[in-house]
């Protein structure tokens, strides 16, 4: 089979595997409402206040929810023995891992963009920073999901990884978080956003090429 | 390896074996920590009585001595982590993962110790204990990726395995530190410029430069012994029932 097969063939098995199971598409976007509409009740309701915390709260909410459903990108496969199989595969385990990690963002960070409307009016965002919001999110979900995709192999070995995940991948998260939240923010000013946008351009195509390679290396280690 | 001569190779393999390094250790010991002496006795004094008082800062500036050489070693010990674990990923060298988790506490040692001293030096110049300041921030940020080595490590249990998990962190964080570091310094920055590295003409005087020289010199040797010390003990964890830690132990009893 070769190799671009091998890669959609692996992108399908898991859509297939993630609509057998809808009721677990939907949590990560509960949880992403559910914690921005923590923000007004822990900070109070005053709009000004709301509108200039609405770029940060989107961008922290949407990064835990991306953290949240990291867990689930190769523990099924690690428990029933999948892995095992990509891992003997002749294709290399770094194509197809992006395969994974190209579903995992079609099924969880994908559909972040269709609630992002609903919170930027909880919080108050200006009209003219959905496009850069939507953008934002474009572009920085799938970075999240290539980013964590390391250190999801590092700990899928792990009984109890789930503490440590985030303390590996937070750090990691920051320069994402940075320029996604300040794009939305400078947009919110009605200032141009070139420069944030381009950043994160950047960093999805270093993280394109990249991240799959120690992702499979630890896979590997995980394995054995 | 055919590029590097044949002697050096044979050192290089010499060395690395555990009980050949767990020797070689026990020598160098007492030299390091007299040249650790050597530099630190001169650099305090240097630093803490010679220097003359800042004109605007006075003597609180002092801490530079300490806060300056634990910030460089900081991120010294961060790459040097991430050689180790390339070494050890490549070649499979159990010295280089035996050093590279002995650093790792160290490291996120200094780091605490860059933060607490710039905090304290921060109150008295900038009035408060903590700013969002882009240097304060990725040292912080430099913390944790050092907590996320030591808590990986400890968390797998075949220690084989988690150094090789180790290795691909530190490799994956070394990465990550030039991307963070300008993410956050392009995000806010109040921490006063570079002082001794400016190419050109360091803004330091040079009787303030060279007790800072020093004790650079020092906190290096430091962890030199530190990391020396540690190793040996995880040697002796990882074989506890090899043949020359046996040895060893019949020899001290």
């Amino acid at each position: 089979m070769p190799l671009i097969q091998a890669f959609f063939a692996i992108v399908r098995r898991d859509l297939l595997l993630a609509f057998r199971r809808r009721a677990e598409m939907a949590n990560p976007l509960f949880f992403f409402v559910l914690v921005v509409t923590l923000f007004p009740l822990a900070v109070g309701a005053q709009p000004n206040l709301l509108r200039a915390m609405a770029p940060g709260v989107i961008w922290v909410s949407a990064l835990l929810a991306a953290l949240l459903s990291l867990d689930g990108l190769f523990r099924s496969d690690f428990e029933d023995g999948s892995l095992e199989q990509l891992l003997l595969s002749p294709h290399p385990l770094s194509v197809l891992v992006l395969g994974k990690v190209f579903a995992h963002w079609l099924v969880t960070g994908l559909p972040l963009l269709l609630v992002a409307p609903l919170l930027a009016l909880f919080m108050g965002l200006p009209e003219q920073a959905m496009p850069t919001l939507w953008l934002s999110l474009i572009l920085a979900t799938p970075l999240l999901s290539l980013i964590g995709a390391i250190g999801v192999a590092l700990t899928v070995g792990l009984r109890r990884g789930g503490m440590i995940l985030s303390l590996l991948v937070l750090p990691l998260y920051v320069p994402v978080l940075i320029f996604a939240s300040g794009a939305v923010d400078r947009a919110a000013g009605g200032l141009p956003t070139g420069a944030q946008i381009n950043i994160l351009a950047a960093m999805l195509l270093l993280a394109l090429v990249l991240t799959p390679l120690p992702t499979a290396a630890a896979l590997k280690m995980s394995v054995n | 390896m055919s590029f590097i001569p044949a002697p050096i190779s044979r050192f290089f393999h010499r060395t690395a074996s555990p009980p050949h390094f767990y020797t070689l250790a026990d020598k160098l010991l007492p030299w390091l920590t007299v040249l650790f002496l050597l530099l630190l006795i001169p650099g305090l004094y240097g630093g803490l009585v010679m220097a003359p008082a800042d004109y605007q800062q006075g003597d609180s500036y002092r801490i530079i001595y300490i806060h300056v050489p634990a910030a460089w070693m900081s991120l010294f010990i961060y790459v040097l982590m991430a050689v180790m674990g390339g070494i050890a990923l490549v070649w499979r060298m159990k010295l280089a993962e035996v050093m590279l988790i002995s650093s790792a506490p160290i490291g996120a040692g200094f780091t605490l110790v860059a933060l607490v001293t710039g905090s304290l030096w921060g109150k008295p110049m900038w009035g408060t204990w903590w700013v969002w300041d882009a240097r304060l921030t990725s040292e912080l940020i430099l913390l944790f990726l050092y907590l996320g080595v030591t808590s990986l490590y400890g968390a797998i249990e075949d220690k084989r395995s988690a150094a090789r998990a180790v290795s691909i962190l530190a490799l994956v964080g070394v990465v990550n530190i030039p991307i963070i570091h300008y993410s956050v310094e392009w995000w806010n920055t109040l921490h006063q410029g570079p002082t001794v590295s400016k190419m050109d003409k360091p803004s330091i005087h040079i009787s303030m430069l060279i007790p800072l020289l020093l004790m650079a010199g020092a906190f290096k040797v430091y962890y030199a012994i530190a990391v020396l010390q540690a190793a040996k003990l995880e040697l002796i964890k990882r074989e506890p029932s090899a043949q020359w830690v046996k040895n060893l132990l019949e020899q001290n009893a």
